[in-house]
């Protein structure tokens, strides 16, 4: 790893709410380097985006409790005070979110939205400006970007959207860049096309990547280390093929295992993870994969450490009791890695 | 089972008064379902604050015919804007078409009135994709699954008993008939939209999006979920999905359209193995590997551009400002639908993935769109590539 540009350590979320404390980020550590690109992946509510929006500091809310600690080349992020983060915010760390019409305001024409964003973080004259938002539009792939900073949003396509968000978030040369979600909403062809604009973008500025998504295809695309959560809790971290190709969590294996892949032949049916992830007012006591989990067993109840579990990759680590060599046996379903007893619809 | 056979015998009877539709014996030839011959849909650009003009036309579905066979799953995919909704909307008749034809059973419904379409509707359901937007929040599961059986006139015990019945054949407990959607995550809510379309016994189910909401491990459930129902009430499906990779396991044929026209119908794993429109190929090679090695060592023709402007679409093929392999006669002659074997159909001057023979055997499509050449493909013209594939698969 390059300089240590991010270190997360024991990250804790909870909001309270009606319905009790919602514990959202439970014990959550990372590191990032310069240069480098961190997928966090996992399924709706287990936690990832509450991951990202805290970094931000778009977490303070009267009703949330944060504690551990988030630190940005050393500068403590968490207790940071709020005058300070705005100028984090959007400066050192820039956003891309998953829907860019929500993300952009409407009648505001797109150019002068960057302008805004680059005059809020430095002295400098409009003319000026609007030439480097001009720039950075053209930067992202925008055709005619002199023309096109005078139109609004709406005359955008989706794709397009996405490139202003980014173009927005990078005119102040941020060091780290969160992308939540970044191609969600877009077709596969434009996927392709963003994906590529952020790897190019990341080699470019050396900026470090953090991008949050649910979908392993995309994470085998650009990123070079993979943190899995589920329901709050990092369940498995390592680099790409690591994860890929010696999966420890039986999370990972049912992740995994249910891509539907164009490239293979089609299974009879998909397999899937039965049921669904837990409720984080009252999550299941210990493993919280537990009650999913074909593999369960006694010790399951209590909650295993993230630590690695394999000599030969001390930065691989895990969340699961079972032994490496009892994974190495179970993952494995008809010939691929997948979780055994994918079961169908309760008939 | 004991649904299944409600479901089929109430269908049986309540074909037995309708002259038009008769069930086939079992061992006769498929028959058509759903036809579509030329259909058209524009919508109009209107324009200014007091006489409203028509100033331009979006060209949503541009002469497409199609046809869907009794108990069969046709997957329609595209980018977004390419009116792959659109044109499952006037197929139900959720839209009425500008031009063209729309038989249903063989009756003509192009136009048909509502309370012509009445009876029709029953035999056709729609699934939506956002699950939280189409089911009423202040409506409990047995109110939103029973409404299309209370329209029937079915007595209120009977419906609860039948909703019971529907909700755990997809999948939910039926001790949950009296909970809000909002007590249900995204994926039960999705089976109660699903329960709600079986409620009125239809024969066809158009499915637009109904996985895209959800997650990966939720959407394989629902995708089998769907397979299991068709098995057991002997559905057809429409299955809308900008994602090749969804619309696969439920799909005997795939159709693929790009700014309103269709480019290529395919049997359904053909499509994957051998793409013949260089369209798909993009599509197919833009959706990424969950293999990190494979990835690396792929080639990928990543398309340039976006789909261009559906009130002024390209002249001739539509795709050739984006196709690496456009020439001349691209830009000129609108390609016909080519049939090749497999009743394997694509709309390309330059196809992909074929020997010169299967290229030379190729006859003109009795579906191709009334606007297109009669230039049938030839084997000079095929990219480099295209040659060397051995004969279609099985």
């Amino acid at each position: 790893m390059s300089e240590r540009l991010l270190e997360v350590e024991s990250l804790q979320v909870s909001f309270v709410t009606d319905e009790g404390t919602v514990q959202a980020v439970d014990e959550v550590s990372f590191a990032l380097g310069s240069g480098e690109v961190l997928a966090i992946v996992g399924e709706s509510g287990c936690g990832k985006s509450v991951t990202a929006m805290t970094l931000m500091g778009l977490t303070r809310l009267p009703n949330a409790r944060c504690s551990g600690s988030a630190k940005l080349r050393g500068e403590e992020l968490l207790t940071a005070p709020e005058r300070r983060m705005r100028e984090i915010r959007g400066g050192e760390i820039a956003m891309i979110f998953q829907d860019p019409m929500s993300a952009l305001n409407p009648v505001q024409r797109v150019g002068d939205q960057i302008v805004e964003q680059i005059r809020a973080h430095e002295e400098i004259a409009k003319g000026p400006a609007l030439a480097r938002a001009i720039a950075a539009m053209d930067r992202v792939g925008i055709p005619r970007a002199a023309e096109r900073a005078r139109a609004f949003p709406h005359e955008f396509s989706g794709g397009m959207r996405q490139r202003v968000m980014i173009a927005m978030a990078l005119s102040s040369s941020p060091s780290l860049l969160i992308a939540d979600e970044p191609t969600t909403a877009l077709d596969v062809t434009i996927q392709a096309q963003i994906l590529h604009e952020i790897g190019r973008l990341r080699a470019e500025t050396n900026a470090g990547v953090i991008l949050v998504t649910h979908d392993l295809g995309v994470v085998a695309d650009i990123a070079d280390r993979i943190v899995v959560m589920y329901a709050g809790r990092i369940v498995e971290q390592g680099s790409l093929d690591e994860l890929f190709y010696d999966p420890q969590h039986p999370y990972t294996w049912g992740l995994l295992g249910s891509i539907a892949r164009v490239d293979r032949e089609r299974p009879p049916r998909l397999p899937t993870i039965a049921g669904q992830p837990p409720s984080l007012v009252s999550p299941p006591r210990g493993c919280h994969f537990r009650p999913r989990c074909p593999h369960e067993f006694a010790r399951c109840t209590e909650v295993p450490p993230l630590e690695s579990r394999l000599a030969e990759a001390p930065e691989h680590r895990d969340r699961c009791w079972l032994s490496p060599q009892e994974k190495r046996a179970k993952r494995v379903v008809d010939g691929q890695i997948g979780l055994a007893g994918g079961t169908t619809v309760v008939a | 089972m004991s649904t299944a056979d409600r479901h089929s015998r109430a269908r049986d009877a309540s074909l037995a008064g309708d002259a038009v539709a008769v069930r086939p014996p079992p061992d006769a030839q498929p028959r058509p379902l759903l036809e579509a011959e030329h259909l058209v849909v524009y919508f109009p650009v209107k324009a200014g604050l007091l006489i409203n003009r028509t100033v331009a036309e979006v060209h949503a579905v541009d002469d497409v015919s199609f046809q869907l066979m009794e108990g069969e799953t046709v997957g329609i995919v595209g980018e977004s804007g390419c009116g792959k909704t659109t044109l499952a909307r006037a197929l139900i008749r959720l839209l009425e078409p500008t031009a063209g034809t729309i038989r249903f059973r063989g009756r003509d419904i192009s136009h048909a009135n509502r309370r012509e379409l009445r009876p029709v509707r029953r035999q056709m359901q729609m699934v939506f994709q956002d699950p939280q937007g189409s089911l009423n929040p202040r409506k409990r599961a047995i109110q939103i699954v029973g409404a299309p059986m209370r329209m029937q006139g079915t007595p209120r015990n009977e419906i609860e008993r039948q909703v019971r019945e529907l909700l755990e054949r997809v999948g939910l407990n039926p001790e949950h008939v009296n909970r809000f959607p909002h007590e249900f995550s995204g994926g039960q809510r999705q089976r109660i939209g699903v329960a709600r379309a079986l409620a009125v016994e239809p024969t066809l189910i158009l499915l637009d999006e109904p996985v895209s909401a959800l997650d990966v491990s939720i959407q394989a459930q629902v995708i089998n979920l769907l397979d299991d129902l068709q098995d057991g009430f002997g559905l057809s499906y429409v299955f809308v999905a900008h994602d090749l990779s969804v619309v696969r396991h439920v799909s005997d044929r795939i159709a693929v359209m790009y700014l309103g026209k269709l480019v290529e119908i395919s049997p359904g794993e053909e499509l994957y193995i051998k793409p013949i429109h260089p369209y798909t190929q993009a599509l197919l090679a833009a959706i990424p590997i969950p293999d990190p090695k494979e990835n690396r060592a792929r080639q990928r023709p990543v398309v340039k551009g976006e789909p261009p402007n559906p009130i002024s679409p390209p002249s001739a093929c539509r795709f050739h400002p984006r196709c690496p392999y456009a020439t001349e006669i691209c830009r000129t002659v609108e390609p016909p639908l080519s049939e090749y074997a497999n009743g394997h159909l694509a709309a390309c001057h330059h196809p992909l993935n074929l020997t010169a023979g299967q290229i030379a055997a190729a006859r003109r499509s009795a579906l191709s769109p009334r606007t297109a050449g009669d230039e049938l493909p030839v084997a000079s013209r095929a990219p480099s590539g295209g040659a060397d594939a051995s004969g279609a698969s099985n």
